[in-house]
């Protein structure tokens, strides 16, 4: 255990960090240690009842202890116990009741403690995560920070629940039993003791090393899962290209050796609890072989034989059990570490100034430039000017930087240089949750929820009525779509429900959006996967709403960006030709050209 | 909750009879392994005899005489005890790994020579959890259930045997307390174990929500959803806590109750025991037995409850295992086949005719189990190296046409000839091995390129492949990487770009020379360069090779030899694109509708270049 603590000081900053989330639960999870402790101390008072019975009950040896004594007395001498021998029974009872009780409250409020915590911990990532900036998000790797979310909490959540409790009770066991031995006989307490270093050793260095073993055991699962994963995905290509037998040969090579480092760790396993339990036994018997010994010449009494032969029982176990704990508890500091590495990397700031300006949608670019990577900017030198109210198109090739100017609007990323103003306010000092409260953005490859269709509908704000969301459903021409589904609005999307085509995920995505009657809205190329004549109802059916928002659309089609009151070229992150799509048609430029072929197409 | 998370109350006969026929080879090392907890169990049941054997011979009668023995005694049979410990850990984890092995062997084998039919509704990870977990409880519960269950039967009767011929009556006065603690454990494991159930239930429900707040970050932040997303996440966390301490406070009322009733048990030994003491009926070392065997008792009834318990669980897993092993593929070659052509992993290829590529559909129909009609009465006739294009909007019938042709389905009704031969009466492989497949989202396996084109071609040689690469216009990008060739591609490809997988999927389909082509075109965007790229790939690989295209890209529509326009599993129009446009039916509605979109992006693209 000191030796444990000793070496803890390298981990000094985990255990802060750990102290950090426990926070607010000390109390509970004191009392947790308290009843550990309790218990434990309770525990080791049967084999001393059990000892007085044997030599001064129902035996007829002096009591030497006084308080012993005196409690005997109490419940009406030797000679009334030994005639209601049931009373001690009663006490036997009661003492473990109370151990009961002791057990009980360790279990449940170490529980309680541990869950609230690791609830703590998992809600604190979850917000952590969704407000890492986008910039994050693109080069996530999803199941690694799973993985981080889920099992290395619960690695801390056992720390907490269960090994540092039972690190500590044993501990504490120890501790009391050795006083007790001691006590009774300092002689036979070193006996019993002798090969407990012995034990405690074997198992700290048995599972030290074999945690190889279970890497190995680990990664060959993984393994095997992928190559099983792999071949059900792709068993399209497994049964077009007859490769069943080379398949099963590849399996078999994996699950062979699953099955060889399985067994392997298995065996290392047995032998370490056949050798532990070997040195336990010996231990047993070196207290029985000597314990008699020492009664037998008068050195102790037959009921203290006894009192060791329970306590030896008690201390065997739970020291063989250590030395695996403590070598299992250092996975908490890694997991903890882990866990860390998350809530270091900054998260967008959302709410700075907490000013609202109200935003009507105009919108004006000065002089804009942004880079992803330092000096290779994507977006040179943009300048233009929408008022509340416009249609404004760009329209340019892949990678021409279309989308990147429009991630800028919501604050997904922040320009380099230059000026952005909405109704005059500068963009960069309007507070992100209030821009993005204004900015709607249609994504292309929309990502839905495993929701229900009308719970996706109305992911901005739950409380929208029902009647709101028929409206944005149907102003996106999705309303038809779902009322031909079996459950209509409440059915499920995702993997255990509906799976929608694109041009029906696109166009989910636009209701969403249109939901809120934002000032602004922007179509990042969301109308690619939808027919010709959808596209067209869905705008008519935008020009009628309510409340006319400023709208940017992106398209690589003529016909979508035409009827804006200002279309914008965009090649290689600069604007090159602007203007009204009848302007546009009557000068030479790629605005032309991409028209004359296009509607070369549209019109055969 | 799933029907299948709940726990079967009754035990299924069928299913454990199903099991016991799996578990026949097995018998051997099953008997071993009860032998061997046989006598851990009696060994575990003798051991406070052996402290009860020191306090009467050499206490009591105060001598001293054959300790040293006694000590040896002692060793030897810790020593035995030990090495059956070992024994009896090796034994059944090595019978735990070898039947996961088995059975997963088996599953897989079957999985391999299911028909592709049998997928079409199935979820990837549904089969997963089939194979890996379902497998591994399985195997688990029967052998260390066994073991657990053996040693504890043994171990209960040894302690009662051994306390009935100390003193028969203090052993029925002390058992008093069995049945109860029985019954409690077995009220308590059930309810634990559900409620551990629920836990895990709601564990994976807090992954999935991890995993929408990961994917879904870019929604959120533009809906501004931070706050209803964490609110409903901490529903979920809350909950959880919820069960956990729920599941916690009932084995927390468990423990404490059985070791009350153990005190009880304990409380009667010394009342009866220390009476019968006084007045000379058993000895001091018989009362110290008793005491240690009350306490001991324990253990294996509350084993026995787990056991029962979770064998109710290891039904469902087995259930499932089996509904997968008893699965008969529905495309079968029949056995005159077999017999003349050889089977699935020993084929005859010598005898199999060359397919030169001649195809016929004849009045062909095709219809679900469960009788819903896709294909009906069609009709075709395909030349060696022709090209046919099928299209049609989502679920017209053009994959089933294509699964057809590829014996992935067989005709309910008509006939596929190929080269003139109805292909039932040859074996599945034999269009297989002559058939090269590009499907829509390219998947590539984990390995290097080479390994994974060398997959169209297990007999490829290195020039072979790089021949391939260089006709799907791949060769310049693979050797651009560092490690050309030999560069790994991830899980499922995913080291690659979209485009790059596209090109090897090719690459893997063409190097098998194959006769007959199937190529479900892509509809994922990609960059202009590499849609060029692709464009004259599947030019080249198109080339002198009978194929089924279904197309989305308007220039390889405009290429096919025909195109055949299906709707409600028929052929409405065929022709050639200009004639197609010209007639102005549903082929000229669906070009102004859907592939005029991809079009116009490539143009646009194309201009800017």
């Amino acid at each position: 255990m000191v030796f444990y603590f000793a070496k803890g000081g390298k981990h000094l900053t985990e255990i802060k960090k750990l102290l950090k989330f426990t926070r607010g639960y000390g109390l509970m999870y004191s009392i947790g240690i308290v009843s550990i402790i309790l218990s434990q101390g309770v525990t080791l008072l049967s084999p001393l009842v059990i000892r007085t019975t044997i030599d001064s009950i129902i035996g007829s040896s002096i009591i030497e202890n006084k308080r012993v004594a005196y409690f005997v007395g109490l419940l009406g001498g030797r000679a009334g116990l030994r005639e209601n021998l049931w009373i001690i029974g009663i006490i036997i009872i009661f003492i473990t009741l109370l151990r009961g009780i002791f057990l009980y409250l360790k279990n449940t409020m170490s529980s309680k403690s541990a869950e609230n915590i690791a609830e703590k911990i998992k809600n604190q990532l979850y917000d952590h995560i969704q407000k890492l900036p986008y910039e994050y998000h693109v080069s996530a790797e999803t199941g690694e920070l799973i993985q981080r979310c889920t099992s290395d909490v619960d690695t801390i959540r056992r720390f907490l629940a269960i090994q540092l409790m039972e690190v500590v009770g044993s501990f504490f066991m120890l501790v009391f039993t050795i006083g007790i031995m001691v006590s009774l006989s300092p002689r036979m307490a070193l006996i019993s003791i002798s090969m407990l270093p012995l034990s405690f050793a074997f198992a700290y260095i048995f599972f030290k090393r074999v945690k190889k073993d279970f890497k190995e055991a680990d990664e060959a699962e993984a393994r095997l899962s992928t190559t099983l994963q792999e071949n059900l995905t792709g068993i399209r290509v497994v049964k077009a290209f007859a490769r069943e037998g080379y398949e099963i040969e590849n399996f078999d090579k994996k699950n062979s050796e699953h099955k060889r480092l399985n067994t392997k760790l298995i065996i290392n396993l047995a032998s370490y609890w056949a050798i532990a339990d070997f040195i336990s036994f010996s231990q047993i018997g070196l207290v029985i072989v000597l314990g008699s010994y020492q009664a037998v010449k008068g050195y102790i009494s037959l009921g203290t034989l006894i009192a060791f032969t329970s306590y030896i029982g008690m201390l065997v176990w739970p020291v063989r059990q250590m030395g695996r704990t403590l070598t299992d508890m250092g996975k908490a500091f890694v997991s903890l570490k882990r866990i860390d590495e998350i809530f270091l990397e900054p998260i967008e700031v959302l709410i700075e100034n907490g000013e609202e300006p109200p935003i009507s949608g105009d919108i004006e670019f000065m002089n804009v430039y942004f880079e992803y990577e330092k000096d290779r900017p994507v977006l040179k030198d943009i300048s233009f000017k929408v008022k509340a109210g416009e249609t404004i198109a760009f329209i340019g090739p892949t990678g021409s930087g279309k989308s990147s100017l429009v991630h800028l609007l919501p604050r997904l990323y922040d320009y380099t240089k230059g000026s952005i103003k909405l109704d005059g306010h500068e963009l960069k000092s309007i507070d992100r949750h209030w821009v993005r409260k204004n900015v709607g953005l249609v994504l292309q490859e929309p990502f839905l929820y495993a929701k229900t269709i009308k719970e996706n509908i109305r992911l901005s704000n739950p409380s929208y009525p029902d009647k709101r969301v028929y409206d944005a459903a149907k102003t996106a021409s999705i309303h038809d779509d779902i009322n031909s589904f079996e459950d209509k609005y409440e059915t499920m999307v995702g993997e255990r429900g509906v799976s929608l085509s694109g041009g029906q995920k696109q166009r989910m995505a636009i209701a969403r959006t249109i939901i809120n009657d934002y000032p602004i809205v922007i179509f990042d190329d969301s109308l690619s996967a939808v027919d010709t004549s959808t596209d067209i109802e869905i705008r008519e059916a935008l020009k009628t709403r309510r409340n006319k928002s400023t709208t940017i659309i992106i398209s690589h089609r003529i016909s979508t960006v035409a009827g804006a009151d200002k279309i914008y070229v965009l090649d290689k992150g600069k604007i090159v030709q602007s203007g009204n799509h009848e302007q546009l048609i009557n000068e030479e430029g790629l605005y032309k050209r991409v028209y004359t072929i296009q509607s070369s197409y549209e019109d055969l | 909750m799933d029907k299948e998370d709940i726990t079967k109350e009754r035990l299924n006969l069928s299913i454990w009879k199903d099991f016991f026929e799996i578990l026949r080879p097995y018998k051997i090392q099953f008997l071993k392994i009860v032998g061997m907890m046989v006598f851990v169990g009696a060994m575990d049941a003798i051991f406070p005899l052996l402290s009860k054997y020191a306090i009467d011979n050499f206490v009591e009668k105060s001598k001293l005489e054959g300790l040293l023995s006694f000590g040896l005694i002692f060793l030897i049979a810790a020593l035995t005890f030990s090495i059956s410990i070992y024994l009896f850990i090796a034994l059944a984890g090595k019978l735990e790994t070898q039947m996961a092995y088995d059975i997963r062997k088996l599953g897989f084998e079957k999985l391999q020579t299911l028909s592709l039919s049998y997928y079409d509704n199935k979820a990837v990870g549904w089969l997963m959890s089939r194979m890996t977990s379902d497998i591994q409880k399985l195997s688990e519960t029967i052998s260390w259930g066994l073991v657990d269950f053996s040693w504890g039967i043994t171990m209960m009767l040894g302690v009662t045997i051994a306390m009935l011929i100390l003193n028969w009556q203090l052993a029925l006065i002390t058992l008093i307390v069995v049945p109860f603690v029985a019954l409690i454990s077995i009220y308590f494991q059930k309810r634990i174990l559900n409620a551990q159930r629920v836990v895990r239930k709601n564990n994976s429900q807090i992954t999935a929500a991890f995993n929408e707040d990961i994917q879904g970050a870019k929604t959120t932040k533009t809906l501004v959803r931070e706050d209803i997303n964490l609110k409903e996440f901490s529903e979920l966390t809350s909950n959880m806590k919820k069960n956990a301490i729920k599941a916690t406070v009932l084995s927390s009322i468990y423990l404490p109750l059985v070791l009350l009733l153990g005190s009880i048990g304990t409380a009667l030994a010394i009342n009866f025991g220390g009476n019968y003491v006084i007045r000379d009926i058993i000895s001091y070392g018989t009362l110290v037995a008793f005491i240690s065997y009350t306490t001991q008792l324990f253990e294996p009834i509350r084993q026995m409850a787990v056991i029962f318990a979770e064998v109710q669980t290891a039904q469902a897993s087995a259930e499932r295992v089996f509904s997968l092993l008893k699965e008969e593929p529905e495309i079968i070659d029949s056995q005159e086949v077999i017999e003349k052509y050889g089977d699935i992993f020993n084929p005859k290829k010598e005898k199999w005719p060359e397919i030169i590529g001649d195809v016929e559909f004849r009045n062909v129909s095709f219809s679900y189990k469960d009788g819903e009609e896709i294909v009906r009465d069609f009709n075709l006739h395909v030349h060696p190296g022709e090209t046919i294009a099928l299209v049609g909007e989502t679920g017209a019938g053009k994959s089933t046409i294509v699964n057809l042709f590829c014996r992935f389905y067989e005709p309910t009704e008509g006939e596929i000839l190929i080269d003139g031969i109805n292909y039932k009466e040859m074996p599945q492989k034999w269009i297989h091995e002559s058939l090269g497949y590009v499907l829509q989202s390219p998947h590539l396996f984990s390995g290097s390129i080479r390994d994974n084109i060398r997959y169209g071609n297990l007999d490829a040689s290195d020039e072979d492949i790089i021949k391939a690469c260089k006709l799907v216009n791949a060769h310049d990008f693979i050797m651009a990487m560092e490690k050309g060739y030999d560069t790994e591609v991830g899980e499922g490809g995913n080291l690659l770009s979209t485009g790059q997988k596209q090109l090897l999927s090719f690459a893997r389909a063409i190097v098998r020379n194959p006769r007959l082509f199937v190529l479900d075109e892509a509809t994922a965007s990609i960059d202009t360069e590499t849609e060029r790229i692709i464009q004259d790939a599947i030019q080249n690989v198109l080339e002198g090779r009978t194929s089924f295209v279904i197309a989305h890209r308007l220039s390889t529509i405009k290429n096919a030899d025909r195109i055949l326009v299906i709707k409600d599993g028929r052929i409405i129009e065929a022709g050639n694109h200009r004639e197609l446009i010209l007639s102005k039916g549903y082929y000229y509605d669906l070009y102004k509708n859907q592939f005029i979109r991809e079009e116009s992006k490539i143009i646009t693209n194309q201009v800017f270049n």
